[in-house]
C-alpha cells in the first residue's frame, strides 16, 4: 500500500515539452499560459491512485460530447430546418450524402449514449459522495451540465419532423400551459405559434445547435475547473491532500496525465467505443428506444398517434407527470404534474445539503444505506419503463409508490443519511 | 427494505399479466424468409413495388438507379420499371397529388420510402405487420371501395394484388363472452371465394419478396453498414483494445 511511486516518467507529446524547449513554445509561453495551464490540469493535477471503473464516466462524457459536436456540425451541413423539407432532408442525409448515415447514426446513438454515460456519472458521485464539502459547486455545474443536456435533447428530438418528434414537443410544451396565470401565453411564445409548426422548427433547430451548446461548453469548463480547484474525490472518499511528500504532492495522488489519460481512460474509451460501434452498426434503432418507429413517419398535425412516449432518458420523470392525479389545494392535477416532474430533476441540486452522513464514500456507510440507494435506483428504472408505457390503472399506482419512494429518497436525507452503524474510514487510499 | 423490494417487483410484474383478450385482436404472421438480403428476391419485389404500389404511394426518398444496388443495370430499369419520360437518376415519386389521395381514398396515401420502419409496434416487426396486412385484405361491401382488412380496419387502400391472391371472406364466429355476457365476434380465418392467378403459397412467397424490398428500400445502406461493423469491430478489439491495454500495464507499472 505504501507509495513507492517513481519520478512521473515523461513520455508523451507535450510532456517532452517540459524542459526548456523549442523556440516556438518559447515564444508562444511567454505570451500565452501554455505551460503553466498543461500543467496546472494536465501533468501537475494529481488525481487519487484508486479510481475504479465509475471513474471512467466523466472523460467518456467528454468524448461523447466531442462525437455529437463534430457529428453535428456535418449533419448541419446538409439538414434542412424547414417544415417541409425535414424530414425528408434526413432521408437524404441517410441515403445521398457520403457516410451521411453514418453520421446521423453517431449523432442520434450518441444522444442516449450521452445520456447512460452522465446517468452512470450521476451515479458515481453519488455512491461516494463527489459532492460532498468541498466539491459542492462541482456538482451544482454537473447539475446545471444534466439539464442542459435534457433541454439539448429535447429541442434537437423535434428535427427530424417525424410523429415522435412532432407530439412529443406537442405534449411538453403543452405542459408550460398548465403553469398558472401566464401558462398559455408562454407556451405560444415558446412555440411562436398555436400549434407546433415551422416557427417552432426554426426556434428549437436555432437553441439545438447555438444557445444550448453554447451554454454547455461554458458549464462543461466550469465543472472542470471547479474540480481541479478542489482536487477530485475517489472511491475511498479519503481526501489525498492530507497526506503530502516533502515537494507537496499528495502520496496517493499521480498526475492525471498520462497516468489517467493514455494509462487508463484511453482503454475505457475503446471499450465505450466498442459498444457504441455494435449499435450505431448493428442496431441503431436500438429496438425503438434510441429511435422510435414512429419517426419514420413524417410529422402530421392532423393525425395524433394513440400512443406518444418521450425516448426514453426522459421517461422516469414523464411517470412522474403521470402519476400526479390529484388536485391538491384547488390547483389542478396537470400543474403538480409539471411541479413534480420539474421538482424531480432540481432536487438533484440539493444533494450536498441534504446528504448529512459522516463518510462520503458507500464503503463506509452501513447496509441500510445501500439498501436505500437499491431501492432508489429500482424505482428510477420502474419509473423509466412505465413512462414508455401507454397509461394504465396498474401503471399509474406503481408509479406513485416510486415517485414517493424518489422524493422520499432526497427529502428523507437529511434523516436517514446519519442512521445506522457507519465503518471506520481509512486514513489513506485503498487499492 | 427487502420485503419492499419484492412488493415493487411483484407489482411490476402484475402490470404485464397478459391483457384479457380483446374482441378482434390482430396477431402477425411472421414474413416467410427475410428477402431483404436477397438479391433475387430483391428483384422480384421491385418490379411488384413498381408495377402495383407505384401509382398511389410515391417512394420519394429513393432514386430508381439505386437499384444498382441490388443488381439492376439502367437498361433493365429503363426497359421494366420507368415509366416512359422518366431519367434512371430520378426519385420515385408520383402524380398523384396528397390532396387527390385523400379526396379519392380518404386519406392521402403514405410514403412508403421508410414504411418498413415505420410499422414496427408492440404488435411486431415492421415487416410482419406489412406481411400480414398484404394478405388480410378481404371483400366488405359496406367500404366505399369493397375491401377492408383484419390489420388495418376501415383502410381506404382497396387490394391491389386481389388478381393475384384471389378474393377472399373475412369468417367470424359469434361468441359469448364468459366475463361480461356480450356477444363478441371473433375472427376465425380467411375463406377463398375466388382463386387468383396465384397459389397461396407463391402468393406468400411473392409479399414476402415485396416486404423484403420494402424493408431494403427503408436502408439501402444497411447491408454495408453491417459489413462496415464487422470491420471496425474487429479493428478495435483486435488492435486498438491490446494497444490500450498495454499501454496502461506499461504506465501503471509504478503505481502501487
Amino acid at each position: 500500500m505504501a507509495a513507492g511511486k517513481k519520478e512521473p516518467v515523461v513520455v508523451s507529446g507535450l510532456g517532452a515539452l517540459d524542459k526548456p524547449a523549442s523556440g516556438l513554445l518559447t515564444w508562444v509561453d511567454a505570451r500565452f499560459p501554455v505551460m503553466s495551464n498543461w500543467r496546472a490540469h494536465m501533468t501537475e493535477y494529481y488525481a487519487p491512485k484508486n479510481f475504479n471503473f465509475w471513474y471512467f464516466f466523466g472523460s467518456l462524457a467528454m468524448l461523447v460530447l466531442v462525437i455529437q459536436i463534430v457529428t453535428g456540425i456535418f449533419l448541419v451541413m446538409h439538414y434542412k430546418p424547414d417544415a417541409d423539407k425535414a424530414f425528408q432532408s434526413v432521408e437524404y442525409i441517410m441515403r445521398e450524402v457520403p457516410w451521411g448515415w453514418l453520421i446521423r447514426y453517431m449523432h442520434s446513438t450518441g444522444a442516449s449514449m450521452f445520456f447512460i454515460v452522465v446517468y452512470l456519472h450521476m451515479f458515481r458521485g453519488l455512491l461516494y459522495g463527489s459532492y460532498r464539502k468541498p466539491r459542492e459547486l462541482v456538482w451544482v455545474f454537473g447539475v446545471m451540465i444534466f439539464l442542459c443536456l435534457m433541454g439539448e435533447a429535447f429541442f434537437g428530438y423535434l428535427l427530424p419532423w417525424g410523429q415522435m418528434s412532432y407530439w412529443g414537443a406537442q405534449v411538453i410544451v403543452n405542459l408550460f400551459g398548465a403553469i398558472p396565470v401566464i401558462g398559455p401565453d408562454l407556451s405560444i411564445w415558446i412555440r411562436g405559434d398555436y400549434v407546433v409548426s415551422d416557427a417552432t422548427l426554426n426556434r428549437f433547430f436555432s437553441f439545438h445547435v447555438i444557445a444550448i451548446p453554447l451554454v454547455l461548453l461554458g458549464l462543461v469548463a466550469a465543472h472542470i475547473l471547479a474540480l481541479h480547484e478542489v482536487g477530485s474525490n475517489n472511491p475511498d472518499g479519503v481526501d489525498i491532500n492530507e497526506h503530502k511528500d516533502a515537494k507537496g504532492i499528495p502520496l496517493d495522488g499521480i498526475p492525471f496525465h498520462p497516468y489517467y489519460t493514455i494509462g487508463h481512460d484511453l482503454f475505457a474509451a475503446v471499450v465505450f467505443l466498442i459498444v457504441f460501434s455494435i449499435i450505431v452498426f448493428f442496431a441503431p434503432e436500438m429496438g425503438g428506444y434510441f429511435l422510435e418507429s414512429n419517426n419514420f413517419i413524417a410529422a402530421d398535425s392532423l393525425k395524433t398517434p394513440p400512443h406518444i412516449a418521450p425516448v426514453w432518458y426522459f421517461t422516469p420523470y414523464y411517470s412522474i407527470l403521470r402519476a400526479m392525479v390529484w388536485n391538491f389545494f384547488w390547483i389542478d392535477a396537470k400543474v403538480w404534474g409539471v411541479a413534480g416532474m420539474g421538482a424531480s430533476t432540481l432536487i438533484f441540486f440539493f444533494l450536498p445539503w441534504l446528504d448529512r452522513s459522516p463518510v462520503k464514500s458507500i464503503r463506509y456507510r452501513p447496509s441500510l444505506h445501500k439498501y436505500i440507494y437499491a431501492v432508489f435506483v429500482v424505482c428510477f428504472f420502474i419509473l423509466g419503463y412505465l413512462g414508455t408505457l401507454p397509461p394504465s390503472p396498474t401503471g399509474q399506482i406503481v408509479s406513485q409508490i416510486c415517485m414517493v419512494l424518489y422524493f422520499g429518497f432526497f427529502l428523507g436525507m437529511p434523516w436517514w443519511s446519519r442512521m445506522g452503524q457507519f465503518k471506520p474510514v481509512p486514513d489513506r487510499v485503498t487499492m | 427494505m427487502k420485503k419492499l423490494l419484492l412488493t415493487l417487483l411483484l407489482a411490476f410484474a402484475a402490470g404485464h399479466a397478459p391483457a384479457a383478450l380483446a374482441e378482434d385482436e390482430i396477431k402477425l404472421d411472421h414474413v416467410l424468409a427475410d428477402q431483404s438480403t436477397n438479391v433475387q428476391a430483391l428483384q422480384h419485389g421491385a418490379q411488384i413495388f413498381v408495377n402495383y404500389c407505384l401509382n398511389c404511394h410515391g417512394a420519394a426518398s429513393m432514386r430508381y438507379n439505386r437499384l444498382h444496388d441490388i443488381g439492376l443495370t439502367d437498361e433493365q430499369i429503363k426497359a421494366s420499371l420507368l415509366f416512359s419520360g422518366d431519367k434512371v437518376g430520378d426519385l420515385m415519386t408520383i402524380a398523384l397529388t396528397k390532396k387527390d389521395g385523400k379526396a379519392w381514398f380518404g386519406a392521402a396515401p403514405p410514403d412508403l420510402s421508410v414504411i418498413a420502419r415505420s410499422k414496427s409496434s408492440e404488435l411486431g416487426s415492421g415487416p410482419d405487420w406489412l406481411y400480414t396486412y398484404l394478405r388480410s385484405f378481404y371483400r366488405d361491401d359496406s367500404r366505399p371501395t369493397g375491401w377492408n382488412n383484419t390489420v388495418f380496419p376501415n383502410v381506404g387502400m382497396p387490394h391491389v394484388l386481389y388478381e393475384l391472391q384471389g378474393t377472399q371472406r373475412a369468417v367470424y364466429k359469434e361468441e359469448k363472452d364468459e366475463h361480461e355476457g356480450k356477444t363478441v365476434r371473433k375472427f376465425e380465418g380467411f375463406e377463398l371465394e375466388k382463386p387468383g392467378t396465384l397459389t397461396k403459397l407463391q402468393y406468400d412467397e411473392t409479399v414476402s419478396d415485396l416486404v423484403g424490398y420494402l424493408v431494403w428500400m427503408g436502408e439501402p445502406e444497411a447491408a454495408h453498414r453491417k459489413q462496415l461493423g464487422v470491420l471496425v469491430l474487429i479493428f478495435l478489439s483486435l488492435l486498438l483494445l491490446p494497444c490500450a491495454w498495454w499501454l496502461h500495464h506499461v504506465y501503471w507499472k509504478d503505481v502501487h
